[in-house]
């Protein structure tokens, strides 16, 4: 067209006229149901299955930290604990029929060792003295389930000697302690022995005798030695002559004798007095077996479906509260995060200049300071008053929303020069109708995401500042994930279970609340397909 | 010329937000009790070491002497406890080659597998290779460092027995040097646990990028013009990919000055983390103070250095404009 013929501003008036007259233009209905942003968002996260997968994780390590107490048959809580069963592996007497959770540990044994091990389960069953063959030994208290190999060595100086694997209940493995009781609990304890027929007093040991391995034990503490020997602690016969082992032999065919205090009549004694006057105060020192003093005490056995930790706290009562705390805080970090951040977010992003320069310096300064200096400082200045978790919440209320806010940020930033966001304001919008009602909204998604995705980093920081003591939860009732791993890390090699069941725990947490966030994401941002982090 | 007046705004923001934190610090550590060690004659050090920092004179001087003491004698204070009356920053850089050699394997090993990992997924997307490297990505970033730490000793030393000890061999006993063979492979270890997480970021990082500039407009044009599709990607998408790839990798060679603790301190490597740890656990302020102004500067750099790079890698992205 030539710019000649049509003068665009110049149009007559009178060549305007209206195309619809007289008609009522209104939009049309929808014929469907209108579906929400968020019911979009819900359907797009219902079909990732890897973020339902996750989700249900998540559900049920929450169930399993608010319902492992219920799992201890409220026996004990998360109070009860057992110096003697402290780093037991995981022991469940239902579950060990089918051969999963028998509180075994696989060990290697010198042939000394192996046969006190041995000693202790056909102690426990002969307690009425004389030699015992431990081919008559029944399974019940034997230590030794299995024995997994023999390697004999022969040395011409040391003599032969031999290194034994075998499979060992630790439970049973404790076998006799001396305890000091009084009169009254001797008498229950009878009583008890009587109506359930279980063990629990054991024959004193004759720790003067020249049988008792005087070297080993000088003073005469450990009860596991009721067995005629020598310094070194090699099993002797009735005649005093060391007990000699012949290649490929499996142990079953040594006896033991054994090295029980009597009194004149040749009766074994049971206890002996240590002090105190009437007969209610009088203390007497026994000897016991542990697992059925256990039993008498606590009225049941032992079980541990995870095992104790190293203090003797059962680990999953220990666990529980440790993901429940670190969940506790992740989730109030969240919410904070998801308030302060989108506050403080779109106000930087949408004035923009001098605010968000002011705004963004405060954020910058806050977040400069690493994460760790900001607990550290919390830690040393408010621990003592306040504990050390409040004062770890704090750390985290002062940094934690900078994340979400500069998301936010950078949401408004895209947005606030679109071209609807102009329209809006150029029919006169307020600023507060425009961030609120045209710009937040597709920020919405990222702070909900951002405050999802804070989770798992929460729970990573805590767990680190734990492990690294700088939260140092030692002497509360409390515990997190990150103080069972610390505790576990140097013992680790011997007693697994002490690191493994936490770090699936704590790595489950982790990936499932990443998968879930990723999820709420891509849910919420069909746009981006996992492009943005 | 307004990059570099752009970048010279930033360094003056930096150094502004690192003094702001400084003083912060400063006035927290200070604030907190003091206690005097049992020892007689470093008790009289200490207090003659405070009469001259000011300790009995406000709070302001204090930070004004110690800020002189940075500027003229690049003095930040003194060790009483982690190592008897060493000046601070001598103890931090004397930690600093461990923690940097340490990490820098870390980097050098993760860049190549990540950078590779990432483009393969990208290049296969929504195919097996793309599933399996995504789904590993997934469990390497979420998993903590520190249980691959656990694992990698556990496999490597107890296991396998790959190695003497299940942790970094002392300078004395490597010979005495950071370089040794023996060193260097006493290392390995930690390098492993260090670099899945690393190179599990970069790779997701790479395959996001990477996807998106795949299927960007000038793809398209790059086909129909003709050219193949590993022709278009090396030479177009991948180019405009590493615009953000760069300077991330840039910032993470400024990051391993800062190296990670909890590795540090599982391996027991003598870096600048366990310095940290044992300064908090010994409350040696002075240490204390001086590695935290090294954490929160080495931090900042790193964060200037990305937005720097972007401008210089692509000069229409200017970070914190309007």
């Amino acid at each position: 067209m030539s710019k000649a013929k049509l003068d665009l501003n110049a149009i007559p008036r009178e060549k305007f006229e209206f195309a619809n007259k007289g008609e009522r233009l209104s939009d049309q209905k929808f014929e469907d149901k209108p579906i929400s942003y968020f019911k979009d968002a819900w359907l797009r996260f219902r079909r990732n299955k890897a973020s339902i997968g996750a989700a249900i994780i998540i559900i049920c390590i929450i169930l399993f930290s608010v319902m492992a107490p219920l799992f201890t048959m409220g026996k004990y809580d998360s109070k009860f604990m057992d110096p003697y069963y402290a780093k037991m592996g995981p022991r469940n007497l239902l579950l060990s029929k089918i051969g999963v959770a028998e509180g075994t540990v696989e060990r290697k044994y010198n042939d000394r060792s192996y046969l006190l091990a041995l000693a202790i389960g056909v102690g426990a069953d002969g307690y009425d003295g004389n030699t015992v063959a431990i081919s008559d030994a029944t399974e019940k208290y034997m230590p030794i389930k299995k024995l997994l190999g023999v390697n004999a060595k022969s040395d011409p100086i040391m003599g032969d000697s031999y290194s034994i694997t075998a499979e060992v209940d630790t439970y049973l493995n404790v076998g006799f302690i001396y305890r000091p009781i009084e009169q009254q609990e001797f008498e229950k304890i009878r009583a008890w022995e009587e109506e359930t027929g279980i063990h629990v007093l054991y024959p004193l040991i004759d720790t003067e005798s020249k049988y008792y391995p005087k070297d080993l034990d000088p003073k005469g503490i450990n009860a596991n030695y009721w067995y005629r020997a020598n310094k070194k602690l090699h099993p002797l016969d009735e005649r005093g002559k060391k007990i000699e082992y012949s290649e490929g032999t499996d142990f079953s065919d040594v006896t033991f004798t054994d090295n029980y205090l009597r009194d004149e009549n040749g009766d074994l004694v049971y206890w002996k007095y240590t002090g105190g006057g009437t007969l209610e105060t009088a203390q007497y020192n026994v000897r016991v077996l542990y697992y059925n003093w256990y039993l008498y005490q606590n009225g049941f056995e032992p079980e541990y479906l995870f095992g104790t930790d190293s203090q003797g706290y059962d680990l999953a009562l220990r666990m529980a509260i440790g993901i429940r705390l670190s969940l506790l805080v992740a989730v109030f970090v969240s919410v904070i995060n998801f308030v302060l951040g989108a506050i403080y977010g779109a106000i930087e992003g949408y004035y923009g200049g001098t605010v968000d320069i002011v705004l963004e310096r405060v954020s910058d300064i806050l977040a400069g300071i690493p994460f760790v200096v900001v607990s550290t400082l919390f830690q040393l200045h408010l621990a003592k008053k306040v504990g050390p978790i409040p004062s770890l919440l704090f750390a985290f209320v002062v940094t934690g929303w900078i994340g979400t806010a500069s998301r936010v940020r950078t949401q408004f930033y895209r947005f606030k020069n679109q071209e609807y966001v102009m329209a809006a304001r150029t029919l006169g919008a307020r600023d507060r109708r425009i961030i609120w009602k045209h710009i937040f909204p597709n920020s919405l998604g990222t702070i909900i995401t951002s405050s999802a995705l804070v989770i798992p980093s929460v729970i990573f920081s805590e767990s680190m500042l734990s492990f690294l003591g700088i939260v140092n939860l030692g002497g509360s009732s409390m515990t997190s994930l990150g103080t069972l791993l610390s505790d576990a890390s140097s013992i680790w090699t011997t007693y697994p279970h002490l690191m493994i069941f936490p770090a699936i725990v704590i790595s489950l947490l982790m990936i499932s609340f990443n998968l879930f966030g990723n999820g709420l994401r891509d849910a919420f941002n069909p746009s981006l397909r996992g492009v943005e982090d | 010329m307004g990059q570099l007046k752009y970048v010279l705004k930033r360094l003056l923001l930096m150094f502004f937000t690192l003094f702001v934190i400084v003083a912060i610090c400063f006035v927290m550590i200070r604030l907190l009790p003091q206690e005097m060690p049992q020892e007689k004659n470093l008790q009289e050090a200490i207090k003659l070491r405070w009469e001259a920092l000011g300790y009995n004179k406000p709070m302001i001087v204090q930070f004004g002497i110690y800020l002189k003491n940075i500027f003229t004698k690049w003095d930040f204070g003194t060790s009483w406890y982690v190592e008897k009356m060493t000046p601070a920053m001598d103890l931090i850089i004397g930690k600093l080659l461990p923690t940097v050699l340490v990490n820098l394997y870390s980097l050098l090993l993760s860049i190549p597998i990540g950078i590779a990992a990432g483009v393969l997924a990208a290049v296969k997307k929504n195919k097996w290779q793309d599933h399996v490297i995504s789904t590993g990505v997934m469990l390497f970033v979420s998993i903590p460092s520190y249980v691959y730490a656990f694992i990698v000793q556990y496999l490597l030393f107890f296991k396998l027995g790959w190695f003497d000890s299940p942790t970094v061999l002392s300078l004395a006993d490597a010979g005495g040097s950071w370089f040794t063979p023996a060193m260097l492979k006493s290392m390995i270890m930690p390098v492993i646990a260090l670099s899945f997480g690393s190179i599990a970021g970069l790779c997701r990082f790479t395959r996001a990028e990477l996807t998106e500039t795949l299927t960007s407009d000038y793809m398209l044009l790059a086909r129909t013009k003709g050219l193949t599709r590993a022709q278009a990607t090396t030479r177009h998408a991948l180019k405009n990919a590493m615009v953000p790839i760069l300077p991330m990798i840039i910032s993470s060679f400024i990051g391993i000055l800062g190296g990670s603790m909890i590795i540090e301190q599982i391996f027991s490597i003598p870096g600048v983390g366990q310095l940290y740890i044992k300064a908090v656990r010994l409350l040696d302020y002075d240490v204390f103070m001086a590695d935290s102004i090294f954490y929160t500067f080495v931090s900042l750099l790193a964060g200037i250095v990305v937005d720097i790079s972007y401008g210089f890698i692509d000069p229409r992205i200017r970070m914190g404009e309007r």
